[in-house]
């Protein structure tokens, strides 16, 4: 499988604090990769530098061979990089179907002044996102709230909003933030189904996150972090028989006391 | 659907008609000629207004109309006085003038969000003003006085709109220019709103880290509608220097700047008529208060207070109100 991302020695500093410390990894086509590891080991940072929201201090990130870190999220979102949101992230006063549509924004084809007048392409656009938007909420199982407001909605209903928000920008590769986060085991194992159907799609799926039974579920390869460095890559299994990721994880807290 | 059409065509010809025609009618037969200069004032500030409302949409609580209201009055004195171009021509350039400088300007202010976005531009008027008093080409606190009447604006030999200095009664063709201009800007303010242009200033407005995400260039889409906005704000300066034939430095104060933006809270910061209404009745409502004398500012502002507390979506979500409960 060819080689759809590939993150090469990326480091970010605050100050003294290294975030990010020398980071390679690279996600293949159609692959769902996830990064892991404990709470502060810069998984967030990682997700942010990925997706152009913060700028590397070291390092690069390339999606098909063309540099994608260190620009604005506008520029990494147009060459298909696009990420959710760990929050419930979304245009909240806007109704359901209105956020999808308005997420169509990289594919219209009609410019602003287009809009303004009602062009023949603006129309076009109009309609062609409508469509794209409904299709997309079917696909996420939002069409019968398609005219609620967005705020309205319940927890989970909200998250698979985001990431019908992102489906609509056409991405090549979507970068989930902790999308199973405060969701309770049915909730999960709807995301989880629902992030193998985009896969199906031909996505190619980053996600980071806390949930260990979902992550281990879903995944063809995961990528450990500590502290802000790489301590592993593998397939699930081959992770969790891995040591450091377990000391990770368990911490050596149980020989420090002396158990 | 069509319905709907129908209305919203009979509500416009209906508003053309009262401002173009049932207006100047009733204030030449009752004889109050003065009526025109206020409503032109009220035409012209709801422009400006209109700009304001604008950068609201966007998120963004503005304060800094004045200075470019100022800027725009300024921009078409000199030309007109010390070049000697005609002040049609002004007009346009003083709005661009004042959208090229807010560019500039808004590239790095617009990064601000909130109150700080807010306090910056109140501090703008206040640096205009400062402008204007110490530039040598503003000519100081004298100002500019003793501007002409519009001359006559002629296209291919045609007269289209006739010398104002040899109109009998200049203020009405005041009142129908500032009219005219008011409908085409709340035209324009209308069609972007309801075009998916409006649908992204709502998008910059709920939530930006999530429009950029999308894809949107929010650096950009924020800096146009702030041109936008201080172009509404030049050109009603530059027709308020024009009607009064004089410009100084507190003709547009921190105060325009307040009542520019409460007239988009007053008439409804998610209606595109708000600051139109918005600012007919703060104009009418202040004017009225005149009869109470030194207890006038006190009434005016404790009413505003109530107002905001009991409508925060302004006046015009009364009207939406009582059409839900009917």
């Amino acid at each position: 499988m060819a080689e759809m991302l590939e993150v090469s020695g990326i480091t970010k500093r605050f100050g003294g604090l290294v975030a990010v410390n020398n980071v390679s990894f690279s996600v293949r086509e159609k692959e769902i990769l996830s990064v892991i590891g404990p709470n502060g080991a810069g998984k967030s940072t990682l997700f942010k530098l990925i997706s152009s929201f913060l700028k590397p201090t070291t390092g690069e990130v390339r999606l098909k061979g063309e540099r994608i870190s260190g620009l604005a999220p506008h520029i990494a979102a147009r060459r298909g990089v696009v990420r959710t949101f760990q929050e419930t992230t979304i245009f909240k006063n806007m109704s359901v179907r209105d956020n999808v549509i308005i997420a169509h924004h990289l594919r219209s084809t009609a410019s602003l002044f287009g809009f303004f007048l009602g062009t023949g392409a603006a129309k076009m656009d109009e309609a062609a996102f409508g469509q794209s938007a409904d299709e997309i909420l079917a696909l996420l199982g939002l069409t019968s709230l398609a005219n609620e407001t967005a705020r309205n909605l319940p927890h989970g209903h909200l998250r698979a909003l985001g990431i019908a928000i992102g489906l609509a920008t056409n991405p090549s590769i979507l970068l989930l933030d902790e999308p199973f986060a405060g969701m309770n085991h049915d909730e999960t194992m709807r995301m989880v189904e629902m992030v193998r159907r985009l896969r199906e799609r031909g996505l190619t799926i980053l996600l980071v996150e806390h949930d260990m039974p979902a992550v281990m579920k879903i995944s063809d390869r995961l990528v450990v972090l500590n502290f802000g460095q790489k301590i592993a890559e593998g397939t699930p299994s081959e992770i969790q028989a891995n040591e450091k990721v377990i000391e990770a994880y368990l911490g050596s807290e149980d020989e420090a006391i002396g158990l | 659907m069509t319905l709907n059409r129908t209305m919203k065509i009979a509500a416009v010809v209906a508003f053309l008609a009262i401002v173009f025609v049932v207006v100047p009618a009733a204030i030449s037969s009752s004889g109050r000629f003065d009526l025109y200069y206020t409503l032109t004032s009220v035409a012209l500030l709801s422009i400006a207004s209109a700009g304001v409302w604008l950068t609201f949409y966007i998120g963004r609580i503005n304060i800094g109309q004045g200075a470019y209201a100022l800027m725009g009055g300024y921009v078409s004195a000199i030309l007109v006085m010390n070049h000697g171009w005609s002040f049609w021509l002004t007009l346009p350039v003083a709005g661009l003038f004042c959208a090229a400088a807010s560019v500039l300007i808004g590239l790095p202010i617009l990064r601000l969000r909130g109150v700080y976005f807010a306090m910056v531009t109140l501090v703008l008027t206040e640096v205009a003003r400062l402008l204007a008093l110490a530039l040598p080409i503003t000519n100081g606190a004298k100002g500019i006085v003793s501007i002409p009447l519009p001359g006559a604006l002629s296209i291919f030999g045609l007269t289209i709109i006739p010398d104002f200095a040899t109109l009998q009664n200049s203020r009405l063709a005041f009142y129908l220019l500032a009219v005219t201009l008011m409908v085409v800007c709340f035209a324009v303010m209308y069609r972007l709103v309801n075009s998916r242009i409006g649908k992204l200033c709502q998008s910059l407005q709920q939530n930006e880290e999530l429009a950029s995400s999308i894809g949107v260039n929010i650096a950009y889409l924020r800096v146009i509608a702030y041109a936008v906005s201080s172009f509404f704000g030049g050109v009603s300066g530059a027709i308020f220097a024009a009607i009064s034939q004089s410009i100084y430095p507190s003709s547009f104060t921190v105060t325009d700047s307040v009542n520019f933006m409460l007239n988009c809270f007053l008439g409804g910061l998610g209606y595109v008529f708000g600051p139109m209404l918005g600012t007919l009745v703060l104009y009418f409502g202040w004017d009225l208060l005149f009869q109470t004398g030194r207890f006038q500012l006190l009434i005016y502002s404790g009413l505003m207070i109530v107002l905001m507390l009991v409508l925060p979506n302004g006046l015009l979500s009364l009207a939406e109100m009582t059409r839900k409960k009917g």
